[in-house]
């Protein structure tokens, strides 16, 4: 049966990871492996490429912003445009949430990035795709704290 | 970040680390400290306890393996407070997967926070099972989930949540969802007003029905409502549209779930989504030039475009479905779409070119040209070639775009269509100065690519001359400028320097002896190379311009070429099927304004073909090369001979006992093989059984063995053909899942009738055709689509017994499909890291078998790369420290064995090249063997190369028939030779 995304990455430029959502079971070294190779996958491809590669028996559709590579793991047949924009739409998620985003924010912030994804994308799939339903969820969730 | 500053300080020294080891230094530091205060400190405050487990989380995503600690955040989970159960809920959920059993002990917890009035724990909960609940979570909180999907009086909020739960719990056990129960209630919830839901719910939809549609037929109608309402921009809220598309994700996913669905019985019902599917197509809510919004449509588009081709049965016609659109829409796709839609693009910009907008087609194919994919290169190269040479609006245009194509993409060119070029300029005289001032230019490039040195040199040495008067174009000047380029290019190209050099010479008027002394010395200096055919012509060159006049005769210009059909557009249409040339031929026709009517057959060919009355009866059935020696009238002795080996060999190794056989022979054994009769039928169960002898009169077009062997190969193409009727394929493969459509094009101007097609699958496929009318109108195509499921590796084949009847007598033919083992293979390239391991674990038969394998056509290592690529078992470069030796990896997918990595490694013996060994190895026992057995048919077949080359087999001196025996014999040659590597 297809599963829909399979891991969401979110890595700089030097390959340390910023976030790590997976949807399948894996081991703790087969995820540090993942990173490893997906990170080398989309650091060193053309920009004039397409933001699609394929990994193992799946593929990858990254987008890069400033020094961040964003990458979900999908099926082969799924739909890219889907998930390019969906990247974006998160990336415009965090920038709205913490005003002007950068990669210190999600790194001093990984918690709060964890909660917004939850929001975002559940079971591999999407949840939500309204900014403002998900901003105002997320401040709803910070007043209990 | 409040009340965390143990964790901001703990992320700044991490930052603050110079190196790698500082930083595990820190890191051991901080898991130690942590270890020791879980262990010792019974009484840990939930506040530190959080921090602990925040930082966990922190050090795990560095890359550290946390393995302690799992416990502390599972039980955090049960904690009474927000603060502390959300912490615990996101962290179990990094670090522990469904098969922890750690999870396990959490299972009541969750479910006392799903059951219980608290919305925000709902919510912790719903999320974690969705994220990571496995087989006991469905078990146990389906039911639950299920209620907290459907009640009133939850938020949409936690609805959402809870429908994607379900979601994964129906995907960890089916199950738990039942369409008799659920069907109804998945109905009500599509006729959610809140977008959030309904996103949720569609994608729940999405797996239900791929997993099985029937009993869903409830919800198609709502979700043509849903496809409305966001297509139409009605009743949807600002927040959910996405650069001014209705929330475009939920639109993608509806045409999704419908896509699952065979057909729409409901005639209006389908009316509607025709027409919703049209408004999205036509793109009319998208505004010219906003970049953003294009990107968005573009992702529509795909899947409203498959749901198109889907409802109009003629699947993946990708040409027939774009002309439409296209021309109803009379705008072209914008370059950057052209990238997203790669090859899909491609063929539907070469299909819909016309004299009207070649010139921007072309242009834009030149432009993507630069930046596309290096795999598609040379496909578009060739494409843009033709498409240039047949709607050319004036000939220098022409030469202007090859000779961009050959600067552009010089590597991806390939020679037909410099050749092509040349020809034109030669029969063209008014192109011939054009021609010659235009590669001048190029010339003065500092880096040119050889192609275009070779055209250069060929056309400024036949027409150079008529630039004598220009600036820089006298010929010692074009010599000069040439002969730059001489050390630069290859040995094949120097000889047409030569060539030129001596035109060049020729031409010169006055004659100029400085230039001649220079050639002369190129000449002496050439006449002793170690290039035979260079050698001969420095020799040549040198005597005859010594001669004058004689000089003259020799090299006077080439005469023109006889008019015939573009090698390149041949080269294409032996490529696309029957489908692709219909399609391009319907570009002259007028077009329906209905999408509807495009459903309806389409003319295949222009003019029938002459009828031919054979003079003898009997019938080419299939791929047996001795019906085709006896039905052949005329056959001449040669023409017959250099098939044999080519033409039957794949029927003929499947059956293990002819492979040694010499070819001559074959013919004869198979004759005596059809005397007896029936026996052919063991060979890979194509039953082949002569019918209607007397009545069938009509002999295929084409060679249905070659046909078929090519078809293997690749996609699309056709089948059969015969006066009457041309068969296509089109095929495309996911996974285990394969989808051909059958193309029945009649071609003549009477229909025919008692159309029959039977497919007799073998027992590893599950083949499900879809009704074949039972006339085909006159000169009509009708479009049958064939699902295929592979259940297990095997090498047998199904068959197409298909017959019909024209006038009164009958024509039946049973054709083998080219649904063949390696139609599931995904190609795929390890690693050394990837590839050692696996191949080490696999050890010995039956997993991994061994063989030798000999009479094998001699190939160069690179056409044996090439040959394993083509059938998707991709060479792993590299790999193998000896360079005569191939690596190679696939990934096989059926129902049986999942998707099931394969790997392979061929030896080679530089000193003989007709002999092998091979070892292939899998996790499923059947599937090597067949594997193997496979590779080794390819290896000793070679269907592609079956023209030329076949004489260079060399026959064995009649050795007796050999069953090839899976294990290596010690003793044989090959097993010699592999230890010798």
């Amino acid at each position: 049966m297809r599963l829909l995304i399979r891991f969401i990455l979110l890595q700089n430029r030097q390959g340390k990871t910023r976030l790590a959502k997976y949807y399948v079971p894996l081991e703790e070294s087969e995820k540090h492996k993942v990173e490893y190779e997906v990170h080398r996958l989309v650091v060193n491809r053309d920009s004039k490429f397409t933001n699609f590669v394929e990994f193992r028996t799946h593929k990858v559709i990254y987008r890069r912003y400033a020094g961040l590579f964003f990458s979900l793991c999908v099926d082969i047949t799924d739909n890219e445009l889907a998930y390019l924009e969906c990247i974006h739409l998160f990336v415009e998620i965090l920038d709205h949430f913490f005003s002007n985003v950068c990669e210190l924010d999600l790194v001093f912030n990984f918690h709060k990035v964890y909660l917004i994804l939850d929001e975002f994308i559940l079971a591999g799939e999407l949840q939500e795709t309204s900014k403002r339903a998900i901003i105002e969820r997320m401040s709803e969730l910070e007043k209990l704290e | 970040m409040s009340g965390m500053r143990g964790l901001s300080v703990f992320i700044s020294d991490i930052r603050n680390c110079q190196n790698k080891e500082a930083e595990r230094l820190r890191v051991d530091k901080e898991l130690g400290n942590i270890r020791t205060c879980f262990k010792n400190d019974k009484g840990l405050t939930p506040y530190k306890k959080k921090k602990y487990v925040w930082k966990m989380l922190y050090i795990h995503m560095l890359g550290y393996d946390v393995d302690f600690g799992h416990m502390e955040a599972v039980s955090l989970i049960s904690a009474p407070k927000y603060p502390e159960k959300q912490v615990g809920y996101i962290v179990t959920s990094c670090l522990l997967n469904e098969n922890h059993d750690f999870l396990r002990l959490a299972i009541n917890a969750v479910r006392n926070d799903i059951i219980g009035r608290n919305e925000t724990y709902q919510c912790l909960a719903l999320t974690l099972v969705g994220n990571i609940g496995g087989r006991e979570f469905a078990e146990s909180l389906a039911p639950d989930v299920q209620k907290l999907l459907i009640s009133s009086s939850c938020r949409p909020l936690v609805r959402k949540k809870a429908a994607l739960c379900l979601l994964r719990l129906f995907r960890k056990n089916p199950d738990v969802v039942n369409a008799d129960g659920w069907a109804d209630r998945m109905a009500q919830l599509l006729d959610e007003r809140d977008l959030g839901v309904l996103t949720s719910s569609m994608s729940l939809l999405v797996s239900l029905v791929s997993n099985d549609y029937e009993g869903y037929s409830s919800c198609l109608p709502k979700c043509v409502k849903i496809l409305e309402r966001l297509a139409r921009n009605q009743d949807v809220p600002q927040e959910y549209t996405y650069y001014g598309i209705p929330s475009p994700w939920l639109q993608v996913k509806t045409m999704r779930a419908l896509q699952y669905f065979p057909t729409i019985e409901d005639p209006s019902t389908r009316r509607s989504l025709f027409e919703v599917l049209q408004r999205i197509l036509m793109g009319t809510d998208v505004v010219k030039n906003a970049d953003n919004q294009r990107k968005v449509y573009a992702m529509k588009f795909i899947d409203a475009f498959f749901l198109f081709a889907h409802l109009l049965g003629i699947v993946n016609n990708y040409i027939c479905t774009c002309i439409y659109i296209y021309k109803e829409r009379d705008i072209l796709l914008p370059c950057h779409l052209i990238q997203y839609f790669s090859h899909v693009s491609l063929d539907l910009l070469y299909g819909m070119c016309d004299v009207s907008n070649a010139k921007g087609i072309v242009e834009e194919l030149l432009q993507y040209l630069s930046t596309a994919e290096f795999s598609m290169r040379e496909e578009l190269s060739l494409k843009a070639a033709i498409l240039a040479e047949k709607f050319a609006p004036d000939l220098s245009w022409y030469v202007d775009v090859i000779l961009q194509l050959i600067d552009n993409a010089g590597d991806f060119v390939s020679d037909d269509i410099w050749f092509r070029v040349v020809q034109f300029v030669t029969n063209n005289e008014d192109l011939q100065p054009y021609a010659a001032s235009k590669v001048r230019e190029y010339m003065d490039k500092i880096a040119i690519h050889e192609t275009m040195v070779k055209v250069s040199a060929y056309i400024l040495g036949e027409y150079g001359h008529l630039l004598a008067r220009r600036p820089g174009c006298s010929a010692r000047e074009l010599f000069g400028i040439l002969h730059e380029k001489l050390p630069t290019v290859s040995s094949p190209t120097i000889p047409l320097l030569l060539s030129t050099y001596a035109k060049l010479l020729m031409h010169a008027q006055p004659p100029d002896i400085e230039l001649q002394k220079q050639i002369w010395n190129v000449f002496k200096k050439y006449e002793s190379s170690i290039d035979v055919e260079i050698q001969q012509r420095a020799v040549e060159y040198f005597e005859l311009s010594k001669k004058g006049a004689a000089l003259m005769d020799v090299l006077a210009e080439m005469p023109k070429f006889p008019e015939r059909q573009s090698s390149l557009i041949k080269k294409v249409e032996d490529v696309e099927d029957t489908a692709d040339q219909s399609a391009i031929k319907l570009r002259a026709q007028q077009l329906p304004s209905n999408a509807l009517v495009l459903a309806d057959p389409q003319p295949v060919n222009g003019t029938p073909p002459p009828l031919k009355v054979p003079s003898i009866s009997g019938i080419k059935l299939d791929h047996e090369s001795a019906s085709q020696t006896q039905s052949q009238p005329n056959g001449d002795l040669s023409k017959v001979q250099s098939q044999i080996p080519s033409a039957d060999l794949l029927g003929e190794m499947v059956d293990p006992l002819a492979i040694e056989a010499p070819p001559v022979d074959m013919g004869s054994h198979q004759r005596v093989y059809r005397e007896e009769d029936g026996i052919p039928d063991e060979v890979d169960g194509t039953a082949i059984v002569p019918i209607g002898d007397q009545a069938n009169k009509v002999e295929p077009i084409g060679n249905i063995t070659e046909r078929f062997n090519a078809l293997c190969l690749k996609d699309s193409g056709v089948l059969y053909e015969d006066p009457y009727i041309q068969i296509g394929v089109k095929a495309e493969w996911r996974g285990h899942h394969g989808r051909l459509v059958l193309f029945l094009g009649n071609k003549v101007t009477s229909p025919l009738t008692s159309v029959q097609a039977l497919i007799l699958p073998p027992a590893h496929l599950k083949l499900e055709l879809s009704l074949v009318p039972d006339t085909i109108p006159p000169r009509a195509q009708v479009q049958c689509p064939l699902e295929v499921m592979n259940i297990r590796p095997s090498r047998d084949v199904a068959v197409l017994d298909f017959s019909y009847k024209f006038g009164t007598s009958m024509v039946s033919a049973k054709l083998r499909l080219p649904a063949v083992l390696n139609k599931f293979l995904q190609p795929l390239q390890l690693t050394s890291e990837e590839f050692f391991p696996q191949w080490r674990s696999l050890s010995g038969p039956p997993l991994k078998l061994q063989e030798v394998v000999r009479g094998v056509r001699p190939l160069s290592l690179s056409e044996m790369e090439n040959l394993f690529n083509s059938f998707r078992v991709t060479i792993c470069p590299g790999l193998d420290p000896n360079p005569n030796n191939l690596v190679a990896s696939t990934t096989f997918y059926s129902e049986n064995t999942r998707p099931m990595l394969c790997l392979a490694r061929i030896e080679t013996d530089p000193a003989d090249r007709t002999q092998l060994r091979l070892t292939v190895a899998s996790g499923d026992s059947t599937l090597t063997f067949e594997l193997k057995e496979f590779i080794k048919e390819q290896l000793i077949a070679i269907p592609m190369g079956s023209r030329a080359l076949v004489p260079a087999v060399p026959v064995p001196a009649a050795p007796l028939a050999q069953p090839p025996s899976p294990a290596v014999d010690a003793n044989d040659p090959g097993a010699m030779l592999a230890g010798l590597l």
